[in-house]
């Protein structure tokens, strides 16, 4: 399974040593290299400084024959650039965007890609925590329900991602109680 | 400005960098209405001075700012920072989330205008595109690079770019008629090299390093750049 993450980032760089070591083979990217200090000492896998909303960067990155793409940077449309270059230009069957802003997530969720909201996440997890009932879906990666293309089936053998497969047709969303993401 | 006849159009610019700026400023003179949304407070309140209440301290790329400067009526949003993302945000935000009928975008890495039309912008404008087919017009690229010679000068080692408009695109080194005394030798793609295999199939992109006889080498130009190119590469 080869695996992209842009932006090293602690969640990035937290998510390459565990994918790392389920067997990815992962290239991490950041336009810094003072980043991949966050990465462990022993972090098998690939670490290129670079703009991960430029092509030829992708390329260098080995983005063409990628499984997953996971663009995690502080910056919502940077994400958005990257992933949408990951899906149109390489054709990478499953990226992931983070975009903090819920207005913008749901956007581009209703255009069909896979977007995951941290503000959401916190605000169900917080809210929760203060015993308000949780929010459905708030947790979890998100794309329209009605899909332009059919829900790509999540390669097998991977359990530690928690909600990043993506949703196989017609699959309910994991309950509230699985919500459990929303830590950082 | 064709098409723009006044009055009737109202235009959001977002992005008050110089382009946004000079841009803001001929279309009020010119009539139309308009927003320029920048995010930058500072910047803001300076173009502000300068152009007036058209200028909203906002954030183009927040679908809430958007419809505050008025996004589902507008004709026309221009997106013109000195950002890709940023750019092709708003244009998508505009286009999907506001049913706006014109989007453009300034697009800098000239890498991200395919892309950019794919995701439905309608206009692209690219200074770096411009600036380059202007010098492009003077200077040859699609040229043999001389890398070194070799045997007092009677071979010479070159690199060969296969561009999109390649005859070799497509084709294996044993389809390739070279003239004799004439070898492919090395592939780079992606930034890596690798052997010259019988089953290679030239791609656009690759680069070709050839060990090539002095006088051979129009023949090397014809088969791996194109014809079409001859006289800007002589």
């Amino acid at each position: 399974m080869r695996t992209i993450i842009v932006g090293c980032g602690r969640v990035g760089a937290g998510l390459a040593g565990q994918l790392a070591r389920d067997g990815h083979e992962v290239t991490v990217l950041d336009q810094t290299t003072e980043a991949f200090r966050r990465l462990a000492p022993d972090f098998p896998g690939q670490a290129l400084r670079g703009d991960g909303t430029d092509e030829s960067v992708l390329r260098r990155a080995g983005a063409a024959g990628a499984d997953w793409f996971l663009a995690l940077t502080n910056g919502d449309n940077r994400n958005i650039l990257a992933a949408q270059l990951a899906s149109e230009t390489f054709g990478i069957q499953y990226v992931l965007c983070k975009i903090n802003d819920p207005v913008r997530a749901q956007a581009y969720a209703t255009l069909g890609v896979h977007t995951i909201d941290r503000t959401m996440m916190m605000i169900d997890s917080i809210g929760r925590f203060m015993g308000r009932p949780a929010m459905p879906g708030a947790a979890d990666v998100r794309r329209a329900a009605v899909q332009p293309v059919a829900a790509p089936v999540p390669p097998p053998g991977h359990g530690e991602l928690p909600a990043a497969g993506p949703p196989a047709e017609g699959a309910e969303p994991p309950g509230p109680g699985d919500g459990r993401t929303g830590g950082r | 400005m064709d098409g723009l006849e006044g009055g009737d159009v109202f235009v959001i610019v977002v992005g008050g960098g110089r382009v946004g700026f000079y841009l803001t400023k001929e279309l009020l003179a010119e009539g139309h209405e308009l927003v320029l949304m920048e995010k930058d407070p500072r910047s803001a309140e300076r173009l502000r001075d300068e152009l007036g209440a058209v200028v909203v301290n906002r954030d183009g790329c927040e679908g809430t700012h958007l419809a505050e400067a008025g996004a589902n009526r507008a004709s026309i949003v221009a997106a013109v920072t000195g950002d890709d993302a940023d750019n092709l945000v708003v244009c998508q935000m505009a286009k999907h989330h506001f049913d706006v009928p014109r989007t453009i975008a300034r697009v800098n890495n000239p890498r991200n205008e395919i892309l950019f039309r794919h995701l439905g912008v309608d206009e692209i404008i690219s200074p770096t595109r411009m600036v380059l087919a202007a010098i492009e017009q003077d200077i040859p690229v699609h040229e043999l690079l001389h890398l070194a010679q070799l045997e007092g000068g009677e071979l010479e080692l070159i690199e060969a770019q296969i561009a999109d408009d390649s005859p070799a695109i497509g084709r294996r080194p044993a389809d390739i008629e070279l003239p004799e005394g004439c070898a492919l030798f090395v592939l780079i793609r992606d930034d890596k090299a690798q052997s010259m295999r019988p089953d290679t199939v030239f791609q656009a992109g690759d680069k070709v390093i050839a060990v090539s006889r002095t006088e051979c080498e129009t023949d090397l130009h014809r088969q791996l750049i194109g014809a079409a190119h001859e006289i800007a590469g002589a």
